[in-house]
């Protein structure tokens, strides 16, 4: 299906391209606000250069770009050796912002700020810990008057870089975790209903009491969610912020591969907030086109200059100067 | 002049076939009728062949117009087509399911539909719980609806002041226009909540003893589901049962009332029964709807592939493992699975729609729909 496609989109992408300069990319949904706001201010500031981006999640995005149906991808997580070696194309994978997973949840008659540590928010959704009133919740939260009532884990229904990022970080806190669920895009859950998208899962939490579920912070910050707080590797216990995100990053750059990929949760640092992780652009070393490869080399600089700093007032971390820095090496050689 | 002769060569070979047809269709025992009638029929055929020679005015018109040859042989062909492209379709669904599912096929075999694991990391495939969840939301949605929209449409038809009628038809329309999508999002916030605080409670109290309705109740789940099916599929089998009985001629049920029959014996005796099959084909039609629902079912439905007796427990269907899971499906079996679910959910509408024909077959097996 994909192969016969294939032709067909690329005559369509060839058409558009006839006029001005027009790239088309795909992939992660998770920065799409931030990456809609960025393609709108640098074609409004280079006329002539439109580029138009459609949120299809991650996966989509690694396989559109990796057979040459868009110019660029965009993903949450990064791809696996076996993806690029079949990769048509030399991709290269430049981190752009930073996003970070809360826990949410709502209890009739406890406020927000509630404290989870790792293993208990593992054994959750393992099954384990199936009431409120579990004597480990209760031990992360002394003073708090826990409800005896059962507990309702809601998870995402479809596959996203939001519970990459999340079962990421609960397979590093809990042995167990890693073990019987594992990490990725969509797992098997032992316990729970699924729900689709940040919405929706956020909208069975508010409808739901004694629910627990997780979203981005983008999405809580932005719904004036409550949100709880999450024990770090350090053994402290940090509320989700983009500073704490880019402290995670700047925690984990010390020892970053080449290549950037790299998963910084549950990242070393006493400010690190330990669900956080980059969301990358994927570029093509080398593009088919060369004024296309132009254009993206171009962006790539204007968004280290003036993007980074819109990021954080929409709520996603920059990425940390030493990251930057290295960023901006990896940009000269595209072209 | 000979596009003319050709016409009536045909004409004329025509009424000629049409009399070597009878011939050997007739019985041997009632030799006199066919008798009469071949020579009914030649003699009727001998003045045809006869006023054709010159052609009457409308022929003449007709054919001064286009050639009609032509364009019944064109019509013919397009119909063919049309009739055709139907078979070309489903070969085509299917041979690009099969072909796109062809590493699940290998790699799983049978087992795929009768696994009950669906682990993607892992790379563990099995469909049943989503045929289960598939098959039993889609028929529990049917007996939900189909009593309620065939009290709907009695109700419109017989017993409806006619000032009622009107806006109580539209109304039932217009839920068959409204968005899946739209019926998902009522089900989240309004649906779900008295599911789980009002309807749950009282089912759990009374018939908990079932087994059905047991365990926690979240007001997301299987019972959820297929209210919200029923809710969407009710408007369809309501307002075709209707147009079905109102095609009940009206002497019908003249001739029961006339009898003696009370108002309910009358709509029993007269109406239902012979508007049956036309009753069963809109169930049909509705269970069409019910299985392939995607939307509104992944809103409440709490999308976890388990097999559970309780009612209350959450469930996945087909298709929306599908809408859920293919956009950030990576790995090439992955997709192929995805795939053979598509596949599994083509199988499952032939067989469902294969049992519900065998249904209408045996319901009206050695009876017309007017003689029962």
């Amino acid at each position: 299906m994909k192969a016969k496609l294939f032709p067909v989109v690329m005559l369509a992408a060839l058409a558009a391209t006839a006029g001005a300069q027009n790239l088309t990319g795909a992939g992660a949904t998770f920065p799409n606000p931030i990456y809609s706001r960025w393609f709108i201010e640098y074609s409004n500031a280079h006329p002539g250069v439109k580029i138009n981006y459609q949120s299809v999640g991650s996966g989509a995005g690694i396989r559109q770009v990796t057979s040459k149906i868009v110019d660029f991808g965009a993903s949450d997580v990064t791809m696996t050796d076996q993806q690029i070696a079949e990769s048509k194309i030399k991709l290269v994978a430049i981190p752009s912002v930073l996003g970070a997973v809360v826990p949410v949840y709502t209890l009739p008659g406890v406020g927000s700020d509630l404290k989870f540590s790792g293993d208990v928010i593992a054994d959750i959704y393992l099954g384990k810990i199936t009431n409120w009133h579990d004597p480990r919740i209760a031990k992360d939260n002394p003073g708090v008057n826990l409800p005896d009532h059962q507990i309702l884990p809601v998870y995402r229904s479809e596959g996203s870089g939001t519970t990459f990022i999340f079962t990421d970080f609960l397979s590093k806190v809990s042995p167990d975790f890693l073990s019987k669920v594992g990490r990725g895009a969509s797992v098997r859950w032992p316990v729970g209903i699924g729900q689709k998208g940040n919405e929706g899962v956020a909208g069975m939490i508010r409808n739901s009491p004694y629910s627990f579920g997780y979203v981005e912070l983008i999405y809580a910050a932005g719904n004036n969610m409550s949100y709880g707080l999450v024990r770090n590797a350090a053994g402290k216990w940090i509320k989700a912020s983009t500073g704490g995100v880019t402290a995670a990053a700047a925690a984990a750059s010390k020892n970053m591969p080449a290549d950037y990929r790299v998963s910084i949760t549950n990242a070393a640092g006493p400010e690190s907030y330990p669900i956080s992780s980059f969301t990358w652009l994927l570029i093509p070393v080398k593009s088919d086109d060369p004024a296309k490869g132009k254009v993206l080399h171009d962006f790539l600089q204007w968004m280290l200059d003036h993007g980074e700093d819109e990021a954080s007032q929409m709520t996603y971390a920059p990425l940390p100067k030493p990251v930057a820095d290295r960023v901006r090496q990896t940009i000269s050689q595209i072209q | 002049m000979r596009l003319k002769f050709t016409v009536y060569s045909h004409g004329f070979n025509k009424v000629a076939w049409e009399n070597a047809e009878r011939v050997p269709m007739n019985k041997p025992g009632s030799i006199q009728l066919p008798q009469t009638v071949l020579s009914e029929r030649t003699q009727a055929a001998e003045p045809v062949v006869e006023a054709i020679k010159p052609p009457s005015i409308v022929r003449s018109f007709l054919q001064s117009k286009s050639s009609g040859k032509v364009a019944d042989g064109t019509f013919w062909g397009l119909m063919i087509v049309c009739a055709l492209s139907i078979f070309l379709i489903v070969l085509l669904i299917l041979s690009v399911l099969v072909v796109n599912s062809k590493l699940s096929i290998h790699t799983f075999g049978w087992k795929f539909f009768t696994s009950s694991s669906w682990d993607p990391n892992s790379g563990d495939f099995g469909a049943l719980p989503f045929i289960w969840g598939t098959v039993v939301s889609s028929l529990l949605a049917v007996c939900m609806a189909v009593p309620l929209a065939l009290c709907v449409s009695i109700f419109l038809l017989e017993i409806c002041p006619l000032w009622l009628r009107g806006p109580i038809a539209f109304l039932t329309e217009l839920l068959a226009a409204i968005p899946s999508v739209i019926y998902g999002l009522w089900a989240i916030f309004i649906l779900v909540p008295i599911m789980r605080d009002n309807v749950g409670p009282v089912l759990q109290k009374y018939l908990g003893w079932t087994g059905f309705f047991g365990g926690s109740n979240f007001g997301v789940g299987m019972l959820t589901a297929s209210v919200i099916l029923a809710i969407m599929i009710f408007p369809v089998i309501s307002s075709i049962s209707r147009d079905v009985m109102k095609a009940v001629p009206i002497h019908q049920r003249e001739a029961a009332l006339a009898l003696g029959a009370t108002r309910w014996e009358m709509i029993r005796m007269s109406v239902l029964r012979n508007a049956r099959i036309g009753i069963v084909g809109s169930v049909i039609l509705g269970l069409g709807r019910a299985l392939g629902e995607t939307m509104a079912v992944t809103m409440v439905i709490g999308n976890h592939p388990d097999i559970s007796k309780s009612l209350f427990a959450p469930a996945t269907t087909l298709a929306s493992v599908i809408a859920n899971e293919f956009s950030e499906a990576t790995g090439d079996l992955y997709l192929s699975a995805l795939i053979e679910i598509g596949l599994a959910l083509f199988l499952v509408t032939i067989v469902v729609n294969g049992i519900a024909r065998l249904l209408v077959w045996a319901v009206t097996r050695g009876n017309t729909a007017r003689a029962a």
